[in-house]
Parts: structure tokens; sequence; C-alpha cells
């Protein structure tokens, strides 16, 4: 094997391929532009969409309680649901979303209340439907609130304070480092989509240097050159990693960016009131991660030339990738289900071990055993697949398809 | 040189099973000669070009390449042939310019060699105007002379043309066949496929007829008309195909 060879394969494949619009968008606009569009679009059009129904004065049906004056003013005066008269449909029409919620007010709710009878009064409710939960709110407070002087006034009738009742108070404050909290909040999040880009950021390099070759006829020009198969399968890979990697590096720095903009105006809200924790993420613990990432997309680049280069052209490739794609997507999803945390047997499983791993590091704790375990069995991984590449490439049957 | 001595290429096939794409052919073509293999569609010519070239292994046989092992010495008989094909086609996203050099390079020529070697072939082919342009953007005939290009640049003593002229119009099918003569004057070995009586006769020193993966009979033009007492080729190809049939 020549190195020089190898340079000169490469640097050709790399010239073509930043030639390739679809490769660049591939790589550079899909994690600066679409993926953060996408999820702060989504994310600012979740947040209006709860304004919005928080805003909005829900409607509550009342049923019954004519006999009971004193519920009815408590429901009369307060402003924060409009009370409608009552109807006989009102779970089709809870269903159909026209109303929000239903009060059923028991007979003679008033008189049992004054003989101290226990009574139960019932909210009717959409599950799930978010506006119809906040109108329930609405009802359960005003209830507990009627509840509560009534359970003040029986115990001043007993010659007892309200403080009886509660003897101490409960307080939260959260003792984990920022880091901390924001390994939770991104800890899933972050590897996920790193594992996502590096795939995705080879995936259309990979395809295009070998099956697209096939379909273009160039393949076999390259092969009549005097470099041996081993050079023109590495010197293409190397294009396709950097590809995976500029790819997620791309993502990187939006990331960073859009982290740092929203951490500014973060601050700029919680400044003058309440305080909190921003979550952050530990920086070396990032670093971890990108180390991580190499072996990672060394792994996939192979993997995926290997795959595709079974292919006769870039559709069929892509038939035989995108299952793929699921396959490596799968395991770093499972790392964010509660309860599976990284052990040495984990750490051997490819994807789902950077997946796991990668959520201590950046909430900023570094296990150096099923680190290093996970770092040398993808590097193993990696090699493995590329000698699969390799030996592909010396297979007639694969290169001249008819 | 060529010396191709009992190639024979086995494909294994899941409808046909073990199938001789090429079987047992030896043949012999030296400096300042050109070859032709003439064969209907599907009778081993490519198979057996391809092998010459080094991209299949035969699976029997022996061949000396430019003075170099074939299964031993593939990188070198790659280093002193130039192969072309309807199949080998360029890469549309770089210029001639820089598909050339490239090719160059994976010769390991010095850059300053393959500047040099440009200029000379892009004068020689009439190619200053589109060499900096785009190959996805050329005509046929550009295309035909960077490929032309592209095999000539290590300059090669032994030249393989998988049937160069197909598809191509008058004028084009001349300049090509033009360069093949050319190659022979400046000595190189030409070994050529064609389905093409006419050419053939044109530009053939020795003739080889193939069918069915065999090599027939081979010849000069003059030594095939007297052997089989005919004077057009179509003739005497039909005839030793239709007798290897009956044979069979
Ligand atoms: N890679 C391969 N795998 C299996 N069979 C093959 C392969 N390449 C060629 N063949 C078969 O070998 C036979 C000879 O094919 P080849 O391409 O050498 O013929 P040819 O003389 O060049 O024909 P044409 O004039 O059509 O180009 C054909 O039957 C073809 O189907
Ligand atoms: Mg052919």
């Amino acid at each position: 094997m020549n190195l020089r060879t190898i340079f000169i394969v490469f640097l050709k494949e790399l010239r073509e391929t930043l030639r390739d619009r679809r490769s660049i968008i591939a790589m550079f606009v899909v994690p600066t532009v679409v993926i953060p569009a996408v999820t702060f679009g989504f994310a600012l059009t979740s947040v209006k969409l709860v304004k919005k129904a928080r805003q909005e004065i829900p409607t509550v049906m009342v049923l019954g309680g004519e006999d009971s004056p004193r519920i009815r003013a408590v429901l009369e005066k307060q402003k924060t649901f409009r009370v409608l008269p009552p109807g006989d449909d009102f779970a089709e029409q809870i269903s159909q979303k026209k109303l929000r919620a239903a009060l059923e007010i028991p007979p003679h709710f008033d008189a049992a209340l004054d003989r101290g009878e226990r009574v139960a009064v019932t909210i009717y409710s959409h599950d799930g439907e978010m506006r119809s939960s906040f109108a329930v709110e609405a009802v359960e407070r005003v209830l507990r609130s009627h509840r509560d002087n009534i359970v003040r006034q029986r115990l001043a009738e007993h010659g007892l304070a309200p403080e009886a009742l509660r003897p101490f108070d409960t307080k939260r404050e959260n003792v984990a480092p920022p880091e901390k909290v924001g390994g939770n909040v991104f800890g899933g999040f972050i590897p996920y989509l790193f594992i996502i880009l590096c795939f995705t950021g080879a995936m259309y390099p990979a395809i295009d240097l070998t099956a697209g070759e096939k379909e273009r006829g160039t393949l076999e020009t390259l092969l009549c050159s005097p470099a041996a198969r081993s050079e023109l399968v590495i010197g293409k890979f190397l294009v396709v990693l950097c590809a995976s990697l500029a790819t997620v590096s791309a993502a990187l720095v939006s990331m960073g960016g859009s982290a740092l903009i929203a951490g500014a105006s973060w601050m700029h809200l919680t400044a003058s009131a309440h305080g909190g924790t921003f979550p952050t993420v530990s920086v070396p613990g990032m670093i971890g991660v990108l180390v991580l990432v190499l072996p990672l997309a060394m792994f996939f680049s192979a993997l995926l030339m290997t795959i595709a280069l079974l292919a006769k052209s870039h559709k069929e490739a892509q038939t035989y990738v995108s299952p793929l794609m699921i396959l490596a997507v799968l395991p770093a999803a499972a790392a964010v289900l509660p309860g599976v945390e990284l052990t040495n047997t984990l750490a051997l499983v490819p994807i789902l071990n950077i997946a796991l791993v990668s959520k201590e590091l950046v909430a900023g704790s570094f296990p150096v055993v099923p680190l290093l375990l996970i770092f040398v069995s993808t590097c193993v991984y990696a090699a493995g697949a590329l000698a699969l590449a390799v030996r592909m490439f010396h297979r007639e049957n694969v290169l001249f398809r008819t | 040189m060529i010396d191709a001595r009992g190639l024979t290429k086995i494909f294994r096939d899941k409808k046909r099973g073990e199938f001789r794409a090429v079987d047992d052919v030896s043949f012999h073509v030296s400096p300042g000669q050109i070859y032709g293999l003439l064969g209907a569609n599907g009778a081993g010519k490519t198979t057996t070009l391809r092998l010459l070239a080094t991209l299949l292994t035969p699976t029997e046989g022996e061949a000396t390449v430019a003075g170099f092992d074939l299964r031993r010495e593939s990188e070198r008989v790659r280093g002193q042939v130039g192969f072309l094909a309807t199949s080998t086609a360029l890469y549309g996203r770089l210029t001639a310019r820089e598909l050339i050099t490239y090719f160059g390079r994976l010769h390991r020529m010095p850059d300053e060699l393959i500047a040099t070697r440009i200029e000379q072939l892009a004068n020689e082919l009439e190619m200053h105007e589109f060499l900096d342009r785009r190959i996805d953007k050329f005509s046929t005939g550009m295309k035909q002379k960077t490929s032309i290009a592209r095999t000539l640049i290590h300059d090669p003593s032994v030249m393989i043309f998988d049937e160069p002229t197909l598809g191509l119009d008058v004028m084009a099918a001349r300049t090509i066949v033009r360069f093949i003569r050319d190659c022979r004057a400046r000595g190189k070995t030409v070994l050529y496929s064609t389905h093409v009586m006419s050419e053939v006769e044109k530009l053939c020193d020795t003739v080889g007829i193939v069918h069915q993966g065999r090599l027939l009979d081979q010849g000069s033009l003059a030594e095939l008309r007297a052997r089989h007492g005919e004077q057009d080729m179509e003739e005497i190809f039909v005839r030793i195909v239709t007798a290897a049939e009956a044979h069979a």
C-alpha cells in the first residue's frame, strides 16, 4: 500500500464530493440550517400553542346544584372559566372539543356539607387534551379554595387555627450542578443527534463513491489504473469519513451558537425574576463525546461503503442503506429510556455504548473503564468494517455485477 | 507485447450455473501490430479484454502483457496498458485536465511531466478549447477525446480497445480508427474487439474469431481468405461460426 496513492485518490474524491450540490446539502445545510430550524421551529410553535391554550377561558358545563346556592354562588363568582347551563349531550360535546369540561354537583350538596357528610363532585374531561386539562385545573382550583374555606370555618368552630392542619412546610431546591441538569436534559438528545448526523453525513458520499461510480461507469476506468484496490478503498473511505465528521462538526458549531443565544436570553429572562438553573453541558464531556464519535464515524463510513458497493445504482443502494439507518438510530434511542444504564457488557454493544456513555460525559462524569472499552471496541468494529470493505473491493461479482 | 496462453474465465451464475465466458483462448500480439477480436454479442470479447487489463482474474491459463505476468504482476501490467471501452466512463464533475492529471498521478508520474504530456496530447487531439471545462457538459466526441488522452497519459506500450467505435457517428469513428493506426505506427501493441466486419478489414493485421468463449480461428486477413476460399470477411465469419455450431 502506498500512502501517496491513497492521498491522490483522497484528494480527487474530495474535490468531486465538494462539487456535488447534494453532498454539500447533506454535509452542511442539513446540520446547520435544517435541524436547528426544525427544532427551534417546533419548540417555538409548541410554546406558542400552549400559551394560546392557557389564555383561552374554558367553558365548563355545570350539572345539578340547583338546590345548593352556596356552591353555585362560588361558581358564578369566579372568572377563570365560563359556566354553561346543563345539557344532556355534555359527554359528546367534550369529546368533540366543543366543551372543555363538565362539573356534576350531586343533589342536596350544600345540605350534605352542613351535616358533615362526605360527598363527591364529578369532573368530566377529555384525557390527553391539553385545553380540557387546563379547564379541569381551573375547576379544581376553585373547588379547592371553596373546600379550604369550609375547612377553615370548621376549624374556627372548634377554636383551632388553620395551621393546625399544616404542622410543617416543604421546600424544594436543586443541588445538582448545572451541567448535571444539562446532562439529563440534553444527555439523551445530543448523542442521539450526533449518531444520526454521523450516519447521514457518511451516507450520501458512501453511496456516491461506490454504487454511484458503478452506475456512471467510472469504476471500471478507475480499476484500470495501477492503484491497488486497497488504496482506492482507503482513499474513498477517508473522504466518506471526512464528510461524516464535517456533518457532525457543522451541527456542533450551529448547536453551540444556538446554545449561546438561548443561554443569553435565559439569563436575560431570569435575571430579574426567580433565578433558576440554566442547564449547561460539560465542555470536557463534549470533547469526550467527539473523541468517541471519531471511531463511530469510521465504523459507519466503512460499513456504508461495504453495503453500498453491493448495489448497482444510487437508488438500489438507498434501499439497502435506509433500513440500516433505523438499525443505527434504534440503539441511540434506546439509551434515552429510563433504567438503561452503562455496564461493562453494554460498553461492547456498538452505537448503544456511545449513546449511553455520552449521557454521562455531557453530565461531567468520566467512567474510565467503560470509556476505554467503548473506544477500543468501536475502533475494532471500525477496523473490521474497513477490512470488509477492502475485501468487497476485491470481489469480481460485486464490482462487475450484471 | 501480449501473449495469452489458454486463458479461461468461468462465471458462476444462479441461472446458468458454471459458465465459460472465455474458454481456452491463446494468441499473440507483437509490438506494432493490431490484433482484432471479432465476435457476436456475448461471444466473450469484453471478458477476454478485461482479463488482459487485469480487471478480472483468469480462472485458468496464463498471459504475459508488456513482459509482465498477468497474475503475479498485475499492477505493473496496468502500468503498461491503456484500456479504453464503452464502459470506461469519465468523472463528470472534473474538468478534462483534472481527470487526465488524476490518472497521470495514479501512474505515479511527476506533475511537471503530466503537464507537458497533457499539452502534447491536447495539441494532437485538438482539445485545448474544452480542456478546462467540466466533463459532464461535453459532447460524445469531446468525451471520446478525453478518454483517449486518459488512456495515453502514461504512454502505455499496450493498447486495449473494447468496441471503441460503438455508438459514434462516422466522423468520430474515423477519428478513432485513425488514432488506432497511429498507435500501431508508434510501435504499440494493439488489441481490439469489434463486431463490425469493415473495421476489421481496414485495420487489423491479425484477426481472431471468437464464438461462445472459444477462439475458433485466427490469422492475417490474407491467411483467412485463403483458408476459407472467400474474399468477404462477413462470409468468412458466418462460415466459421456455422461450422462450429454444426460441430457442437
Ligand atoms: N461479471 C459477469 N458475471 C456473469 N456473467 C458474465 C459476467 N460478465 C460477462 N458475463 C457473461 O459472459 C458472456 C460473455 O460476455 P462478454 O461481455 O465478454 O461478451 P462480448 O463479446 O463482449 O459481448 P458484447 O458484444 O455484447 O459486448 C455473456 O454471456 C455474459 O452474460
Ligand atoms: Mg462487450
